[in-house]
């Protein structure tokens, strides 16, 4: 399957904004998701919905309210602009709204799996001299790596197909924000474009699949470990 | 020494336990539900009672009077947990190194692995370890933690009969070999006569007696189970 050069372009970007997005993600989600998991405070059912909002307002709107906040008028895009640093319109910006709409995921999945690590062995850890950055890092992070390679997957399959919070937030431009989702859109738009749609309707397919088979996998096989132990 | 004064309470559980024990080696025995691994996780600081004071051999571990409370890293306790609670992810070098102090001497680990007889399978993941195997790993982890005083809860509970000797031996190895302070949670008169030199009856999360071993072998072999142990509520 030949792609023409702006097929290859928004395939590119693709990869290059979703894995750039969900990196940028990752510590923040591992921060949320381990609160949530291991602490109790008061307004933590509010906290659990707030982070879940990009999951469930409509992709335009979180892409509306990034444009308020992050644009160049808006209430943090003016000081990035001021420090020179501009992400309105740009490729970072396409990795910023991919971060959010993959946020959410990572959390659940992260939650999930940190719930899942017995604290009876971070106690074990606690005794043997460990503080709570060794704890985490050397027992519930690895314990958990089943989850967090699962919500990874699902998280970057959202990026890569994100579309509505972009395309409101950055548009689409050539090379800086027409990742594969929005080019799709615009070949589905254009006169002759069809053969184009199908062969980025199917390399998207093939990315969602590969997600979701190695999600599938790693919480399978954590599922099957847990049953066996 | 070892001073205890506890209360603490765990739902509708309610634990009130001082004494002090020069013993070496100490035994808390009683049936299942009396407070003997709640006194031990306290010890431990994974339990917080609502007052009172821990301390071994002069050391304070909490005192609610002092307001010290020290964190169970920095207790500096050799713990061994009945269901041993090795980390799988971890080979058995590696779950014996955890706890190791940065400055340890580089002959201890050998000379725990030689002791407990680890050597056979310090690369092998905690889940290909028969139970005896295990309860030795978590114990040479306890002891390479180089701890002031070792904490041991019900060290032989579900063990099959070789399992049981075999770890048995160890331990009886280890109180010949360790000057360490130990308190020993068990449900198992003989486990106690072979390892504690002092015996506090616990009851309903009170001490009924404490005596030193021969007292409690003597009440053991009159009546199969100490009278007052006898008479704690089960559950």
């Amino acid at each position: 399957m030949l792609l023409t050069h702006a097929e290859t372009v928004a395939l590119a970007l693709s990869f290059k904004v979703s894995l750039v997005g969900v990196a940028c993600s990752l510590p923040v989600a591992v921060g949320c998701a381990w609160l949530l998991a291991r602490t109790r405070f008061f307004g933590k059912p509010v906290v659990e919905g707030l982070l879940l909002l990009p999951l469930i307002l409509p992709p335009v709107v979180t892409g509306y309210v990034l444009l308020i906040v992050f644009g160049h008028h808006g209430a943090i895009g003016r000081w990035l602009d001021a420090a020179g640093v501009s992400i309105a319109f740009r490729w970072t910006g396409a990795a910023l709204a991919a971060a959010v709409m993959a946020f959410p995921l990572l959390v659940v999945a992260l939650r999930n799996a940190f719930e899942s690590v017995d604290r009876k062995l971070e106690n074990a850890a606690a005794t043997l001299g460990a503080g709570p950055w060794r704890i985490f890092f050397g027992i519930t992070l690895p314990l958990s790596a089943r989850g967090l390679v699962a919500g990874l997957a699902l998280a970057f399959a959202r990026a890569f197909g994100e579309f509505g919070a972009t395309i409101t937030f950055v548009s689409s431009i050539p090379g800086q924000t027409r990742t594969l989702p929005i080019a799709l859109y615009e070949l589905i738009s254009t006169p002759g474009g069809q053969s184009g749609a199908l062969r980025l309707t199917l390399l998207a397919v093939a990315v969602a699949v590969v997600a979701s088979l190695v999600a599938a996998l790693m919480l399978l096989r954590g599922g099957t470990r847990e049953a066996d132990a | 020494m070892i001073e205890l004064d506890l209360a603490l309470q765990r739902g509708e559980f309610s634990l009130e336990l001082a004494l002090r024990s020069s013993a070496r080696a100490l035994a808390l025995f009683g049936p299942s539900g009396c407070g003997k691994t709640s006194t031990l996780l306290a010890i431990a600081g994974l339990l917080h009672p609502r007052r009172g004071r821990v301390a071994i051999d002069g050391r304070a571990l909490f005192d609610s009077d002092a307001n010290i409370d020290l964190t169970p890293a920095h207790r500096n306790l050799g713990v061994v947990f009945q269901d041993a609670r090795l980390f799988p992810h971890l080979s058995v070098r590696d779950n014996l190194r955890y706890g190791m102090p940065h400055a340890a001497a580089k002959h201890a680990f050998d000379d725990v692995v030689h002791l407990l007889e680890l050597s056979a399978f310090l690369k092998r993941r905690p889940g290909q370890l028969s139970g005896g195997q295990i309860r030795r790993v978590a114990i040479g982890r306890a002891l390479l933690r180089q701890p002031h005083a070792l904490l041991l809860d019900e060290p032989l509970a579900n063990l099959h009969r070789e399992a049981r000797a075999e770890v048995l031996e160890h331990l009886r190895g280890l109180k010949r070999g360790f000057e360490l302070s130990t308190i020993l949670v068990s449900h198992q008169p003989d486990e106690v006569i072979a390892l504690a030199d002092s015996v506090a009856l616990i009851q309903d999360g009170r001490l009924a007696a404490l005596e030193d071993v021969e007292a409690f072998r003597s009440s053991t072999a009159a009546s199969g189970i100490p009278v007052a142990a006898n008479a704690c509520a089960t559950g």
